[in-house]
C-alpha cells in the first residue's frame, strides 16, 4: 500500500516544467500519477515513476533537487461515496496532500495520500479491506 | 598558569595603557605631520595641527590614511624617516591592485619581533619549543615576521619557509616540530598530505599552531585542530601596520588581543566613518603610535570586525577583535541599514546549508528599498510539502532580520541557477537607480 513517490523542486519561471519533464522522457522513465503544487515563486511536481531512485539519481547529475517520500497509494470504489468513506477512516490522521489517478489495471481510481502517520494509517486502511494497485 | 612575554604591560590597568596611547599617539602625529606631505596636506584640510592631538580622545578627530595613499606615493613617499634609519622593507603581494612596499627601522623590527613574541607566549609558546615557519620567506611579512618574533622569545626557529610539503612533514618528524606557523589553507593542505602518505598527526611532536594572512573561519579551526592534533590560534596582521602580530589569540581563543601599546584600533561605520562601539561589526582601522619608519594613522584595512573591552580569561588587558568577518569593500546600504554579505552567509551556515551559494538583489520600488535573497535549495533543506518549504523561508527570514535589522524576501532557487564566477564572487546585484 505505501509507494515512493519523487517530488522535484521547480522554479516558478516559463519553460521549466516541460525542461525537467523532457529529462525524465528522455531517459524513458513513464509517469503513472503526478500533482503540481505551486506557490508564487516556485512549485514542487510530485511524480508516482516506474524506477523513481533511478529518476533521482538522473536529476541529481541534472543538479535538479529531489526528493524521494514514502506515500500511500490506495484503490477506492469508482463511485460516488468512495473518497468519503475513505476519508472518515482516517479522520484524526493529519493528510498532508493528496491526488488521485485512475489506475491501467481496472475500475478502481487510485489515490496518492501523504499523511503525518504511515504506518497506522495503512493498520486502519487494511482492516478496512483497502488495497493498493496491483503492481 | 598563564604566562605573558611583557607582563607589565598586557596585564596593565587600562588607565595605564591608556595614558602610554595617548603621549604615543601625538608624539606619532608630529612625526607624521612633519616628515609626510601628503599626510601634513590632509590634517591641514581638517584644519589641524599636531598641538591639537594631545590624548586618545582626539584619534577621531585625525584624517584617514587610505592604501591608495600608498600607491600613490610609490615606492617611499609616505615614510616618516629618511633612507638611512631604514633596516627592512617588505611589501604587500598587490593582489588588488599595484604593490604596496612598507619599511621599518631597526626600532620597528624590534617592536615586531616583540609583538609576534608576546603572541607566541600567549599560545603557550616555551623556550624548548621548535617553530617551524612554512610561512614564505621574502617580501611577505608572514615568514620573516614569525622568524624574529619565536627568536626573541627564545624558541629555536626552523624557517622551513613555504612548499615542497612532504618535505615539511619529513622536518617535523625529524626535528621534532612543535608549533607550526602558515596559512590556514596551507595547514589543511599539510593534514591531506600527510593522510596521504600515512602520517599520524599523534605520532609528530606538534601541539600547536599560528594561523593567518588569510581570512579562516571557527569551522576550518575545528577541522585543522581534529585533523593534525593540535591547537589552531589565529594571528592577525597587515604589512602596513607591521605583519603578523598586530593581534593574536591567547589560549583561550576567545577573540585575538591587540597589541595596544603599539597599535590602536577603531571599528568605525564604513559609510558615516563614525566611530563604533563594542560589539557593533564594522571596518577595523589601526593608528601605529610607536613604529618609526611608516607610522599611519588611522588606516583603513577593509577588515570587518568587532571589538570588546571584556576583561579575558587569560588576564591581558588588552581589547580583543573578532576574527575579520568580510570586507567592507562588500558593503551595501539599504534602507540606511549597513549590510554584508558574509552577515548573510554566516545565517546560512548557521541554518544548516553546507555550502551556501545566494544572491542579493536589491531594489527600490516605490521609493521603498526591498532586498531579496536567493538561495539555492539543496538536497538537504528540500521536502516533498509546500507548507516545509515556506516554513524554512519564514525561519531564514527571521534569522536574517534579527541580524541585519532588516527584513529581507528570501527566495528558494534551483541548484547552479546563480552564477559562479571565477575568483571572488559578485554576489550583489543592485538593481537601484540612485545617480
Amino acid at each position: 500500500m505505501t509507494t515512493k513517490q519523487i517530488s522535484i523542486f521547480i522554479e516558478n519561471r516559463r519553460g521549466r516544467l516541460s525542461e525537467v519533464t523532457d529529462i525524465i522522457a528522455q531517459n524513458g522513465i513513464n509517469i503513472r500519477a503526478l500533482s503540481v503544487a505551486d506557490t508564487t515563486s516556485f512549485g514542487i511536481l510530485r511524480l508516482i515513476v516506474d524506477d523513481p531512485e533511478r529518476l533521482e539519481a538522473i536529476l541529481r547529475e541534472s543538479r535538479i533537487t529531489a526528493s524521494i517520500t514514502s506515500v500511500l497509494s490506495v484503490c477506492i470504489a469508482n463511485q460516488p461515496g468512495g473518497l468519503v468513506a475513505l476519508l472518515r477512516l482516517l479522520e484524526d490522521i493529519q493528510i498532508e496532500y493528496m491526488y488521485t489517478y485512475v489506475s491501467q489495471e481496472g475500475d478502481d481510481a487510485c489515490i496518492i495520500l501523504r499523511v503525518d502517520r504511515n504506518e497506522e494509517a495503512v493498520e486502519r486502511l487494511t482492516a478496512a479491506g483497502y488495497h493498493g494497485p496491483h503492481a | 598558569m598563564p604566562k605573558y612575554f611583557s607582563p607589565e604591560i598586557e596585564t596593565a590597568p587600562r588607565s595605564e595603557i591608556e595614558h602610554l596611547q595617548s603621549y604615543r599617539l601625538s608624539r606619532t602625529v608630529r612625526r607624521m605631520y612633519d616628515n609626510v606631505p601628503t599626510y601634513r596636506r590632509r590634517m591641514e584640510e581638517a584644519g589641524l595641527t599636531p598641538d591639537d592631538i594631545k590624548s586618545i580622545k582626539d584619534l577621531s578627530r585625525l584624517p584617514f590614511t587610505y592604501k591608495q595613499d600608498l600607491r600613490d606615493n610609490y615606492p617611499y613617499g609616505m615614510f616618516a624617516v629618511p633612507p638611512e634609519e631604514l633596516t627592512r622593507i617588505h611589501a604587500s603581494s598587490g593582489t588588488t591592485g599595484k604593490q604596496t612596499v612598507v619599511g621599518y627601522t631597526k626600532h620597528d623590527i624590534d617592536i615586531w619581533s616583540e609583538c609576534v613574541a608576546r603572541a607566541l607566549v600567549a599560545i603557550g609558546a616555551e623556550r624548548n619549543d621548535f617553530v617551524h615557519v612554512s610561512y614564505g620567506y621574502g617580501l611577505f611579512t608572514g615568514g620573516l615576521g614569525l622568524h624574529y618574533g619565536a627568536e626573541m622569545m627564545g624558541a629555536t626557529v626552523i624557517p622551513a619557509s613555504s612548499g615542497n610539503t612532504a618535505r615539511q612533514i619529513q622536518i617535523f618528524r625529524d626535528f621534532g616540530s612543535s608549533i607550526l606557523c602558515c596559512t590556514p589553507s596551507y595547514a589543511l593542505y599539510i593534514a591531506d598530505v600527510m593522510k596521504q602518505n600515512g602520517v599520524d598527526p599523534k605520532s609528530l611532536n606538534l601541539k600547536a599552531g599560528f594561523f593567518g594572512a588569510e581570512p579562516w573561519t571557527e569551522q576550518m579551526r575545528a577541522e585543522i585542530e581534529a585533523r593534525l592534533n593540535i591547537k589552531a590560534y589565529d594571528i592577525y596582521g597587515l604589512s602596513e601596520i607591521a605583519g603578523p602580530g598586530v593581534a593574536f589569540d591567547c589560549a583561550c581563543q576567545k577573540g585575538m588581543h591587540v597589541n595596544e601599546d603599539h597599535f590602536m584600533i577603531e571599528i568605525i561605520d564604513p559609510e558615516t566613518c563614525e566611530v563604533l562601539p563594542d560589539g557593533e561589526l564594522g571596518e577595523v582601522v589601526f593608528t601605529c603610535i610607536s613604529k618609526e619608519a611608516l607610522p599611519l594613522i588611522r588606516y583603513r584595512t577593509h577588515d570587518l570586525a568587532t571589538i570588546t573591552h571584556e576583561p579575558c580569561a587569560c588576564g591581558r588587558t588588552f581589547v580583543r577583535m573578532s576574527k575579520p568577518a568580510g570586507r567592507s569593500d562588500d558593503m551595501l546600504i539599504i534602507r540606511g541599514v549597513n549590510v554584508f554579505p558574509s552577515q548573510i552567509e554566516s545565517v546560512l551556515l548557521s541554518e544548516g546549508s553546507v555550502d551556501p551559494h545566494y544572491k542579493i538583489i536589491v531594489d527600490r520600488i516605490n521609493n521603498h528599498d526591498v532586498m531579496e535573497i536567493q538561495v539555492e535549495l539543496s538536497g538537504e533543506m528540500f521536502t516533498d510539502q509546500v507548507k516545509g518549504l515556506e516554513e524554512q523561508q519564514k525561519k531564514m527570514r527571521a534569522r536574517m532580520e534579527s541580524v541585519l535589522g532588516i527584513s529581507p524576501k528570501i527566495t528558494f532557487v534551483e541548484p547552479m541557477s546563480i552564477e559562479r564566477s571565477e575568483g571572488k564572487a559578485r554576489r550583489v546585484e543592485d538593481r537601484r537607480k540612485l545617480h
